[in-house]
């Protein structure tokens, strides 16, 4: 299982790494912007993808419109984890191709019920 | 969009935003002190996370802290040992300042507010100056870890 944690905070994906690895999930990748992320999704080989919505350079939104609109890149799963929590937004990302959603702040036992349930639809 | 009077009542949703970001994301208490303006106080800090907010109402969200208050929460929050300030900590204390003010913003629904990317002022004893036509409210948070303010300044759109 390969996941892609999409944050431009380090703390952000150190605090998702922590819980990947809890969970057993070891084998992680990092980006921090959605060109960066966008890019390492093109190359392949990624099962699940964790996006952050407000970053630099390219948001998570347009990461996520890039991802679902590339024949190559669609079937990948992108769970959005954001600071984001008006419901345009969770409609916004949900109508994109979002398979979930997690409003910072959260637990990290949500984050678990939330990858666990992507991972086994 | 109407014209919105900016009052004490829309600190709250911030204080609500604090609080719930320390118990889910620091797992400690966040207790807040009473709402004040800030007015001509004179405050310093050694390390701030400061939020930009546009749209109907416009103004800065500031979570500052004393040294030892922000390497002890900034260390719980990461689950982290760092005795001194670096780029980890730093980052830490904007991504605190991002997850109060975009979970804030549920319960500004009235004002479409939109946030920045955070910025992080360092320095000892350092003061964050508003501009005068804004009205800047301070809160005093205790924690196990020590103590923090979360200044909001907020200034409604043009009518």
């Amino acid at each position: 299982m390969r996941i892609l944690l999409v944050d431009d905070s380090s703390t952000m994906r150190r605090i998702q790494k922590n819980t990947l690895e809890k969970l057993g999930y070891t084998d992680i990748t990092e980006a921090g912007d959605g060109a960066e992320a966008v890019a390492k999704v093109a190359a392949g080989g990624f099962d699940l993808v964790l996006m952050d919505w407000n970053m630099p350079n390219m948001t998570g939104i347009e990461a996520l419109k890039k991802i679902k609109g590339d024949a190559a890149m669609k079937a990948v799963p992108v769970i959005m984890v954001t600071s984001e929590s008006e419901k345009t937004k969770i409609i916004e990302a949900i109508q994109a191709g979002a398979a979930n959603y997690i409003v910072k702040p959260f637990q990290s036992e949500v984050l678990q019920e939330k990858i666990t349930a992507v991972l086994n639809k | 969009m109407a014209f919105i009077a900016v009052k004490a009542e829309h600190v709250n949703p911030f204080v609500t935003s604090t609080m719930e970001t320390f118990s889910k994301m620091v797992g400690t208490e966040a207790k807040p002190g009473k709402i004040s303006l800030k007015k001509n106080a004179v405050l310093n800090y050694d390390v701030s996370g400061i939020i930009g907010l546009s749209g109907g109402a416009k103004g800065v969200v500031s979570l500052c802290f004393p040294k030892a208050s922000a390497l002890r929460i900034t260390n719980k929050f990461m689950g982290a040992n760092h005795s001194d300030f670096n780029p980890e900590t730093v980052d830490a204390i904007g991504e605190l300042a991002n997850i109060v003010a975009g979970n804030a913003k549920k319960g500004l629904t009235e004002f479409n507010i939109q946030i920045s990317l955070p910025s992080v002022v360092m320095g000892a004893n350092h003061q964050i100056m508003e501009p005068k036509d804004v009205l800047t409210f301070i809160v005093p948070f205790t924690t196990e870890f020590g103590e923090f303010h979360m200044c909001v300044s907020l200034k409604s759109g043009t009518p």
